[in-house]
């Protein structure tokens, strides 16, 4: 009876260690990508590479055009994405709250959420970059709107739903119209958690490659030129780490330590920011 | 009569306000409406777009272009088998490896942690999921494949080396880069989706289950077996899903590991692409209306099977009402 029991335990326990492994050997990626990241990206890291344009090859340079060519896409991504996406959560949570189609747009954008960056890309290239005929920043732009979207109406949409109902029947009690109580009271009680939404949603994008290889394509040259095409921080990444040249490779590396640093910090604030506005 | 003059201007007035609120009202609810539309217009813009571009390769090529393995720009023979096999095979790759490891992640979050390392751990965890993919293929590049090369790699083969069907698994020459080096990176890449779903669908389980179990003196492993483990079975199943969607589509991390080999190996440790893979790689200097029609084909196959997994993954997940990305 008492072996019974003490083979029952250990086979708890041995499972359990097993476990306890997993979360170990999870952890242990994090910490081995990190720190050779942070080991590669420092040693290139100067001044010079906020200061100058792309290299040559075998010839000392920056990121400066990259740099700047990924905040200016960045940037009108979330201009065009973000109104598109926090009016569509709007709808949903305000307007059709009860509509067949809302279910159905529900599905559908948590269905575009996850669906692959690269056919984000394929897209684009198709609507714009053929018709206009050339690649340009702005349908590098307008591809990175595409994944901000669902990430905004998803967020906005959670949000609106949990402002409490009796909020909105005070305003309307008042003689309020529907857009007053959704502007004025709606918004503003769920305005952290929507501006969490849009941080999540910056973070992504500052990241991804696939969706702008042929979009914005890339620039060896400064270019602030919205219809020509644009250098971006991942994709001369991807160039540059995919070349034989050192110096190349070493910018690459930093780049990349830049990258990292931004999009952690981003969702590190978007976090923060969603756990205070949960507190209230 | 003056003040019956005031009453009236009153009255007009309040009437030309409670029209514009009404003015206002109905533009705005249609301006919300056709954005919410608008996210079903991406969609759908998605599938009809890539279906036109892909059509030319489908209209050569026919049922053919599932089928056939080779590809070849000069002779304009375009075939999907081998990118689609490299996705299957490393996407099958990552999920053997995720899957025990995500679950044994969530396990150890919700039943073992000390509460004060709980939130830290989870947070760490799901950090890697927040690490673009293009730093995961860097690393991969420079750091994880040369070190496959040099020490896993030889020992794999040797190891397997005397054994039927599995020498064949494992041939070598260890490259370093190939479908084994990508199905371990997307195994890194998915192990906190599938464990950060699990463990929000496992804190779901009433407690009152699990301390009946406990009363009946059951250990701690019995408890997770046979009540926690039951409980969420469809939830894991749409985490595990959605973690399968992320490695199907997955471009970066593979396109710098793989090798972009147009053939299918036996050895998995040989050069081989994917799908997402032949697309970053060869789109922009794709030459010809065929080779450019017949990767926007493979993007459309891919585009079918993730929207397919992906719609599976929220079905089985609806049941649990959890807030995912």
């Amino acid at each position: 009876m008492m072996s019974r029991y003490s083979r029952r335990l250990l086979r708890s326990r041995v499972w359990l260690t097993f476990s306890v492994g997993a979360a170990a050997f999870g952890l242990l990626w994090l910490v081995l990508i990190l720190s050779t990241l942070v080991w590669n990206g420092l040693a290139g890291l100067s001044f010079s590479v906020f200061t100058e344009m792309t290299p040559p090859p075998g010839g000392a340079g920056g990121l400066l055009n990259p740099i700047i060519g990924s905040l200016i896409i960045t940037a009108l991504a979330v201009a065009i994405g973000t109104p598109v996406g926090i009016l569509a959560g709007t709808y949903m949570a305000e307007y059709g709250r009860f509509d067949r189609i809302t279910y159905a747009i529900r599905f559908i954008n948590d269905i575009l959420l996850s669906a692959p960056s690269i056919i984000v890309g394929l897209f684009v290239y198709e609507i714009l970059v053929v018709p206009m005929g050339h690649f340009s920043g702005f349908a590098g732009a307008v591809a990175l709107a595409v994944i901000v979207i669902p990430v905004v109406v998803r967020t906005t949409e959670d949000m609106l739903l949990l402002v409490p109902n009796q909020m909105r029947e005070a305003a309307s009690a008042l003689g309020a119209p529907q857009w007053f109580v959704i502007s004025r009271v709606a918004y503003r009680a769920a305005q952290a958690g929507i501006i969490t939404g849009v941080l999540l949603a910056v973070a992504r994008i500052s990241g991804e490659t696939a969706p702008l290889l042929f979009t914005a394509l890339n620039n060896q040259f400064w270019s602030i030129n919205l219809n020509t095409p644009m250098p971006s921080l991942p994709v001369v990444i991807f160039q540059f780490a995919l070349s034989p040249y050192e110096d190349w490779q070493r910018l690459a590396w930093t780049g990349a330590l830049l990258i990292t640093a931004a999009v952690l910090s981003l969702s590190v604030l978007a976090r923060t920011l969603a756990s205070k506005g949960g507190e209230r | 009569m003056a003040e019956l003059t005031m009453g009236a201007v009153q009255f007009a007035e309040r009437a030309t306000t409670l029209k514009r609120f009404i003015a206002t009202d109905s533009f705005f609810r249609h301006l919300t409406r056709a954005a919410a539309i608008s996210v079903l217009a991406i969609l759908f813009g998605v599938f009809v777009s890539l279906a036109l571009g892909a059509w030319p390769a489908f209209r050569t090529f026919g049922l053919d272009f599932l089928t056939a393995q080779s590809w070849n720009p000069v002779t304009e023979k375009f075939g999907a088998l081998a990118p689609v096999y490299g996705t299957l095979v490393t996407s099958l790759i990552a999920m053997l490896i995720a899957v025990p490891v995500g679950i044994g992640i969530a396990i150890f979050l919700t039943e073992l942690c000390p509460r004060l390392l709980r939130q830290s751990i989870g947070i760490a965890i799901e950090l890697l999921a927040g690490i673009p993919s293009i730093i995961y293929g860097i690393w991969g590049l420079f750091v994880f494949a040369p070190f496959l090369q040099q020490h896993v790699q030889p020992a794999l083969i040797d190891l397997f080396g005397g054994v039927p069907l599995l020498n064949q698994l494992f041939a070598g020459p260890p490259y370093g880069i190939g479908i084994f080096t990508a199905g371990l990176i997307l195994a890194i890449m998915v192990i906190p989706f599938v464990s950060s779903i699990s463990r929000d669908v496992f804190e779901t389980t009433p407690a009152v289950l699990k301390e009946s179990a406990y009363a009946l003196a059951a250990t701690k492993w019995e408890v997770i077996w046979s009540v926690v483990l039951p409980h969420g079975r469809a939830g894991v199943l749409g985490g595990v899903m959605l973690g399968l969607g992320r490695a199907l589509g997955e471009t970066m991390a593979v396109t710098f590991v793989i090798g972009n080999a147009h053939r299918i190996s036996v050895s998995i440790l040989a050069p081989g692409t994917t799908i997402s893979a032949t697309i970053a790689n060869e789109f922009t200097e794709a030459v010809g209306d065929l080779y450019t029609a017949s990767l926007i084909a493979l993007g459309f196959i891919l585009f079918v099977i993730t929207f397919i997994v992906l719609a599976l993954a929220r079905y089985m997940l609806s049941r649990f009402e959890l807030r995912t990305r």
